[in-house]
């Protein structure tokens, strides 16, 4: 039995961790993510959990604590956003290079500056390389579903990762829908118990994690650590497949929305989505094949499957809601148009970058997007390929 | 992914590395010969040694053994070399040579 409810990402994400009843949540507080620890530590309080809750001084030390926590055997956890994931900088590579499969709840906020507490992706993007998987949601129920999903994927003995799961800051983890939880006893069953084969508080073997990696050793390690992150593709994949079974909602590495026939695809990643989903379906009344491609696992990237998604599309929009200051593409640009080139596949591709830092992402913008993907279609001229979205010229 | 620890060494691929280079087991570290880091060379000379043993908690590597109450000479395959023994032995009954063996 599902259990309706209408809650915010935060409040949403908060209930999923207290029905996975984690072992360590070491948290510091950044705006917009605050309010999952927050949550969190009234479930604390209140006896619901036997989480072992640590408020530290910093996001450099809440994620040194869940480093060490989860090496010692413990189902571990932070959250944060922004700056706060910025200073956790050099203990994202050292939980992914000692293949702990620990838990971030990252609620996506612009990385300074000028300062600013609204969405974009840019801290997320800035952490893209550190070996992370990275799963975002569209909405709350996304959010949810995804860190009910999250250890599934992350613990699993072919991939043994820590996994980033991202919603939008505000858009997301503060605006309040509707949504549908599972059962506390549903999510602890699927979840299950964490049983490490190796993990320093075992009495019986004593273990050494995260040695030095003499050169002889450093290249053999990397390479052993992307092939347990390209195995997180087929099982982010079963463990959707599982997923579906109890709650009837179906995830895959990404979502494609009216894209059987479409010409015109915009490609993009979070709440802004569900708004490019409004756009394309005005455009389809008016004739237009418009669609959207919605990514989910931006790590590892499916490059491979997007390129088939996109096989007879003939312009594509590229949406990165972050700057990446090579004057070329964006992340998600340089991710999709690499993908098609790797598969031999030449649509027309436009970069954008919208949204930064909190700026309105609305359903004219996003159409506007569609009328230049089409003008580019009937012209043949592409123009100037990476543009700024709604930014006052 | 493979746990096998014996396979840990300079040929291993990255198949048969452990996961996080990660290390089962425990004094893994007297398998590895700082000794051939050594330039300068401490001389146990036996006859000046009252046993006092300070040189033995001040060797950053556990390389003078201690047998029966007594030290012995040095465990050539870990001392380094740095000569803290030597400077702390209030009998001059260690020497630092300037050739590493």
């Amino acid at each position: 039995m599902s259990i309706r409810e209408r809650l915010s990402g935060n409040e949403a994400v908060s209930i999923a961790i207290r029905q996975i009843n984690p072992d360590v949540f070491p948290a510091f507080p950044i705006t917009p993510s605050t309010e999952i620890p927050q949550y969190f530590s009234s479930y604390v309080a209140n006896g619901q959990v036997d989480t072992v809750f640590i408020p530290v001084e910093s996001e450099h030390s809440s994620m040194s604590a869940t480093i060490g926590a989860e090496a010692a055997g413990a189902r571990s956890l932070t959250a944060t956003s922004s700056c706060g994931l910025a200073y956790m900088w050099e203990e994202l590579y050292v939980a992914a290079s000692d293949r702990l499969p620990l838990a971030l709840a990252l609620v996506n906020r612009a990385l300074s500056g000028p300062i600013n507490i609204n969405c974009d992706h840019s801290d997320a993007m800035g952490a893209r390389d550190a070996g992370w998987i990275q799963i975002f949601a569209e909405n709350n129920q996304e959010a949810y579903d995804n860190f009910v999903q999250a250890y599934r994927i992350a613990e699993h003995k072919d991939v043994r990762l820590p996994i980033m799961v991202c919603q939008d800051g505000f858009i997301t983890s503060h605006a309040v829908e509707n949504i549908e939880l599972l059962e506390d006893e549903q999510v602890k069953a699927f979840v299950g118990e964490y049983e490490p084969e190796h993990y320093l508080l075992n009495s019986k073997e004593a273990m050494a994690v995260g040695p030095y990696g003499v050169p002889a050793y450093y290249m053999e390690a990397k390479r052993a650590q992307l092939e347990a992150l390209k195995n997180a593709k087929q099982v982010a994949l079963q463990v959707a497949a599982d997923f579906e079974k109890i709650s009837g909602r179906k995830y895959g590495l990404f979502e494609e929305y009216r894209m059987e026939d479409a010409d015109y695809v915009m490609v993009l990643i979070g709440s802004a989505a569900g708004t490019a989903k409004d756009a394309a379906d005005a455009l389809r009344e008016k004739g237009v094949k418009a669609g959207v491609l919605k990514i989910r696992l931006f790590r590892p990237f499916p490059a491979e499957e997007i390129a088939a998604a996109l096989k007879d599309a003939k312009v594509v929009a590229c949406m990165d809601r972050t700057e990446s200051y090579n004057g070329n593409c964006g992340p998600l640009g340089a991710e999709v148009k690499s993908a098609l080139f790797t598969a031999g596949q030449m649509p027309m591709v436009l970069n954008y970058v919208y949204g930064l830092g909190g700026r309105d992402v609305t359903v004219e913008s996003l159409t506007s997007v569609f009328e230049d993907m089409k003008k580019a279609d009937e012209t043949g001229e592409l123009g100037e390929t990476y543009r700024y979205l709604s930014v006052r010229e | 992914m493979a746990t096998d620890i014996s396979k840990m060494n300079e040929t291993v691929t990255w198949k048969d590395l452990t996961e996080g280079c990660q290390i089962y087991g425990s004094g893994t570290s007297k398998q590895f010969n700082t000794g051939e880091w050594r330039v300068d060379c401490p001389e146990f000379i036996a006859e000046k040694c009252k046993q006092c043993l300070l040189c033995v908690p001040v060797c950053p590597d556990s390389a003078i053994p201690v047998v029966d109450g007594k030290r012995t000479d040095f465990d050539f395959e870990h001392c380094k070399g740095c000569g803290i023994c030597a400077v702390n032995c209030p009998f001059g009954a260690i020497v630092m040579k300037g050739e590493g063996n």
